[in-house]
């Protein structure tokens, strides 16, 4: 299971970075916006996407759709971890076809949660 | 005053004006119109002249002074307001880190810890049990003097991990006179943007100048759907979910 964490603040990355290394996931890469993530992810195989959304360059909205657009890439599991908490914003994530939507601050207990309803529905 | 004089002037104007036109010398009516006009466009000019100079006052003040004031030295060390919102980042990051650091540092020992209490744990039940020979409870007081040694040294490390941790959290204090310093200077130059928008309003209304607001209307609207940050004040708001129990409600009324 190789997984991509996207946040512009390293220490938020290193946060989510633990938590999955907890949940027994040590395959883990880092982008900083979504910018640098979308070409690591066109290059590479990741299995799963967390993403923050208000970051400098691209947005993690934007890296959603344009991962929904791409051929390769459209099935790819993302959850989004975020603090934008405006009801219209977790509505348009969802329209953009997000898998998960944890609002910060979150818990371990919560991304953990997520995560593990996230893949329940991707091997059923 | 100014205004009176003005008023006074008209009446003498208008007067003259009546008198020109009924005793039928149109030539002489049309000069005095023709003043009327150059003395109305001389009032204006006093009025924005003196408002452009309160304008410019307000732009001046814009600058803060930090000459005389008591954060001379701090200033002089973070320029502006985002040097010193940058310099909050990087205290922060830095206790974010390090702390992190700490932690990483400490979850192995105090498992390793456990994990041999465990061992240790089963083999002190079985002796309770009396199901444990002489020979291997010979061995067990031995590993028991070993594991007593290590945790007196282990725990030790975990007290100072701790007490760096506790010593990390230290950044509150100097970031929180920084913000306090970026809030006041946020409320000094809102003050001085406020005398400056009723400053050039006044120049507005003498000038009769009119702006179109259709298009600050437009970036307003586009700045709502747009990403906003943490939400500092969920209670007082419609618009936001408060926590993460509200996001998993919202998302199975769409089906999720």
């Amino acid at each position: 299971m190789k997984i991509l964490i996207v946040d512009d603040f390293s220490t938020m990355r290193r946060i989510i970075k633990n938590l999955l290394r907890d949940l027994g996931f040590t395959n883990t890469q880092e982008a900083d916006d979504g910018s640098t993530a979308l070409p690591m992810l066109k290059g590479s195989d990741f299995d799963f996407l967390v993403t923050d959304w208000n970051m400098p360059g691209m947005t993690g909205i934007d890296l959603l759709k344009a991962v929904r657009a791409d051929e390769k890439l459209q099935s790819l599991p993302v959850l989004m971890v975020t603090a934008e908490a405006k009801r219209e914003q977790i509505i348009e994530a969802a329209q953009a076809g997000v898998n998960g939507y944890v609002v910060k601050p979150f818990t371990a207990q919560a991304l953990k949660e997520k995560i593990e309803k996230i893949f329940e529905r991707v091997d059923a | 005053m100014a205004e009176q004089m003005m008023q006074d002037s008209l009446v003498e104007y208008a007067k003259v004006l009546v008198a020109q036109l009924e005793s039928g010398n149109a030539k002489e009516a049309m000069q005095t119109i023709s003043s009327l006009h150059t003395q109305r466009e001389q009032v204006l000019f006093q009025e924005v002249g003196k408002l452009t100079r309160s304008l410019h006052e307000s732009i001046k003040n814009f600058q803060i002074d930090t000459a005389n004031s008591e954060m001379k030295e701090e200033m002089s060390r973070m320029q502006d307001a985002s040097e010193r919102l940058s310099y909050v980042i990087e205290k922060t990051e830095q206790a974010a880190n390090k702390t992190m650091d700490m932690v990483e540092n400490t979850m192995p020992v105090s498992s390793d810890l456990g994990d041999s209490a465990r061992q240790l744990k089963d083999d002190w039940d079985r002796f309770l049990r009396k199901e444990m020979d002489a020979s291997e409870f010979r061995e067990l007081t031995r590993r028991v003097g070993t594991f007593l040694n290590s945790a007196t040294e282990e725990t030790s490390k975990i007290d100072s991990n701790l007490s760096d941790i506790m010593l990390a959290q230290d950044f509150q204090d100097l970031t929180g006179q920084v913000i306090k310093r970026v809030i006041q200077l946020v409320q000094e130059v809102e003050d001085n943007l406020v005398s400056l928008v009723s400053m050039a309003g006044a120049i507005d209304q003498i000038t009769g100048v009119k702006h179109e607001l259709t298009d600050l209307n437009a970036g307003a609207k586009e700045k709502d759907i747009g990403p906003e940050g943490p939400i500092i004040n969920p209670e007082q708001r419609e618009d936001v979910v408060s926590g993460q129990d509200d996001v998993d409600a919202l998302l199975s009324s769409l089906g999720f």
